[in-house]
């Protein structure tokens, strides 16, 4: 399920569990490559993001290629300045945070050109059935053409992130596969995995093919 | 598809307002209430609904009595900077007795301060939103199904007492994601005749203002607003009582204060600490009753804030000075950790008998 890709790109609606899925990601591909980085791209949202996990990053020695405002009370459009370490440095596997809906993957655009053209890379939508404006497979396709106008990548795969947060039953997953396997046949793209919370993972492995364990979840209050 | 749906504080907010029947929505984008605005945007053209991007807070405050005089739900919302520019409009809505919601997703302040979560706007919201003798109705959600209850509770509120309905947040109950369940109740709005959808001939101009030529009359209707926010005062305030049948000691908080002195309260329970929680819901009026209650066996009063403490004056009034209220805070966007709650409940245990 782990793309071998150097770039994996995570966009979506904003709220839809991106930057978890994102963090998870990185730390599985820091067990089979030396040199990894997750990049925050999101200049939206300045609440959640990958810069929350930085001591996190630090222990497992992945580089955060993050804005220096971020979680800090500079409330500014700001983009990280190493940026462009993320197409220049080919040797460096990198998973892309990138920000909510289309208004959030314009910061993308800027990177496209170049990811497009070395042309090994993934781009996954993150989807939630549970969460509002992508309820339906229809909203879904909705969102996916906006995002990809704004962000001039096209995507190539669906992870179905549907949860209601800490109070995800394995019936809430199991009842999202149906909107799930509608959204990939409508947009066109695999449903590469479904995520769960790691210890739902047993009771849903035998049912849902390509189940990832998300080892790490962010909680608030 | 599903009948549950996981939402941040500030979506549940604005899709609450849709359930109410609000269709008018005027707004400026801040952090950290922004996806309030978003959500509006995305949603009101669906419904044949109005979303406006103002030019400023002040456009969108008058925005708001425009269509309020029309008896039309409608609302906007800001955080804390922008509150402060809207409150001239919130003068002028109470001078007129017109129904509004606004939301405040409060920020650190004064001045610009910062964008994370603050509770420092409660004077502001519970005793000076402008200008003149008037007062608004206060709400605080301690969660996000709060957040969508509150939004119409508040205008339900606001249509029966002609009067502003503040729904008071901070930024990580907007941010924060929970289920919501979205099968909500919406009272009917009553009719409205005062408002001004034209006379059809058939009736006396209204007139929607707030103008008195004559002090006389304007001292009238200060008397008679004052009468309607003794009655709200008696039958309006909404609390929660947690584990306070036996407390010796109470700690006091709405909100998200509100979310981790329960998880300190649990801790020290656990140590045979007889603590509980009085968690005022409406923060104007202020919820004195559960304090009448209280005061006969509670030794001591923490009043757990993220400001510098500015309900505890509230407290103090409610226990009437019977006990010590101590004030357990943090402020500029820094929340107060269970860990320091816990740890002024076990201060207070200590002072157990002190009275």
């Amino acid at each position: 399920m782990i793309p071998n890709h150097r770039i994996v790109l995570l966009a979506g609606h904003y709220g839809s569990g991106k930057t978890n899925v994102a963090v998870n990601l990185a730390l599985d591909i820091k067990t089979r490559y030396e040199r990894v980085a997750i990049a925050d791209l999101d200049i939206v949202n300045p609440y959640f993001r990958s810069k929350d996990s930085v001591a996190l990053f630090q222990e497992h020695g992945i580089r955060l290629i993050c804005s220096d405002y971020a979680n800090t009370n500079v409330d500014i459009p700001a983009l990280p300045p190493d940026l462009y370490a993320i197409v220049d440095d080919k040797i460096l596997h990198t998973v892309i945070d990138v920000g909510g809906d289309d208004r959030g993957a314009l910061a993308l655009g800027r990177l496209s050109p170049s990811i497009k053209e070395e042309n090994d890379y993934a781009m996954w939508m993150v989807i939630n059935c549970y969460r509002p404006l992508t309820r339906t497979p229809e909203e879904v396709l909705d969102v996916m053409r906006e995002i990809e106008a704004a962000g001039g990548l096209p995507f190539t795969g669906l992870v179905n992130n549907s949860n209601l947060g800490a109070a995800t039953t394995a019936e809430d997953v199991l009842a999202s596969m149906n909107y799930a396997d509608q959204a990939a046949t409508l947009t066109g793209l695999p449903l590469v995995m479904t995520t769960v919370d790691a210890s739902l993972y047993d009771a849903l492995k035998s049912q849902i093919s390509n189940l990832y364990p998300l080892q790490l979840q962010r909680r608030v209050v | 598809m599903a009948d549950k749906v996981l939402m941040k504080g500030n979506e549940a907010i604005a899709e609450a307002a849709i359930i109410a029947g609000c269709r008018h929505y005027f707004g400026y984008p801040i952090t950290p209430q922004t996806e309030i605005a978003a959500y509006m945007a995305k949603r009101m053209p669906k419904i044949g609904g109005v979303f406006l991007q103002a030019e400023s807070e002040i456009a969108a405050i008058n925005m708001v009595y425009g269509v309020a005089a029309t008896g039309k739900r409608v609302m906007t919302s800001s955080s804390s900077p922008g509150i402060s520019l809207k409150s001239e409009g919130l003068s002028y809505l109470a001078g007129a007795d017109l129904p509004s919601l606004v939301v405040n997703v409060q920020r650190g302040g004064p001045g610009l301060g910062g964008i994370q979560p603050s509770q420092a706007d409660y004077f502001q919201a519970t005793k000076g939103g402008g200008h003149g003798d008037f007062r608004m109705l206060v709400l605080a959600p301690s969660s996000v199904q709060e957040m969508a209850e509150l939004t119409i509770k508040g205008f339900e509120l606001a249509d029966t007492y002609r009067m502003t309905a503040m729904v008071l947040a901070d930024g990580t109950m907007g941010q924060m994601m929970e289920p919501v369940a979205l099968d909500l109740e919406v009272k009917p709005a009553p009719e409205k005749p005062w408002a001004t959808t034209g006379t059809k001939l058939a009736r006396e101009h209204n007139i929607v203002n707030s103008l008195f030529l004559s002090p006389e009359e304007l001292e009238k209707f200060n008397f008679d607003r004052y009468e309607k926010y003794r009655y709200i005062e008696e039958n309006e305030a909404m609390y929660e009582e947690y584990l306070m049948d036996d407390a010796d000691i109470c700690v006091v908080a709405f909100g998200i204060a509100a979310r981790v002195s329960k998880n300190a309260i649990n801790e020290a329970r656990k140590q045979g600490i007889k603590v509980g929680l009085i968690r005022p819901i409406t923060l104007w009026p202020f919820p004195t009753a559960p304090f009448k209650k209280a005061i006969t066996h509670v030794k001591n009063f923490i009043s757990v804030e993220l400001s510098m403490g500015q309900m505890i004056e509230d407290v103090r009034l409610a226990t009437e000075c019977k006990a010590p209220v101590a004030l357990c805070n943090r402020a500029g966007g820094m929340i107060p950790s269970p860990e320091q709650v816990l740890a002024a409940i076990q201060e207070a245990n200590k002072n157990g008998g002190a009275r």
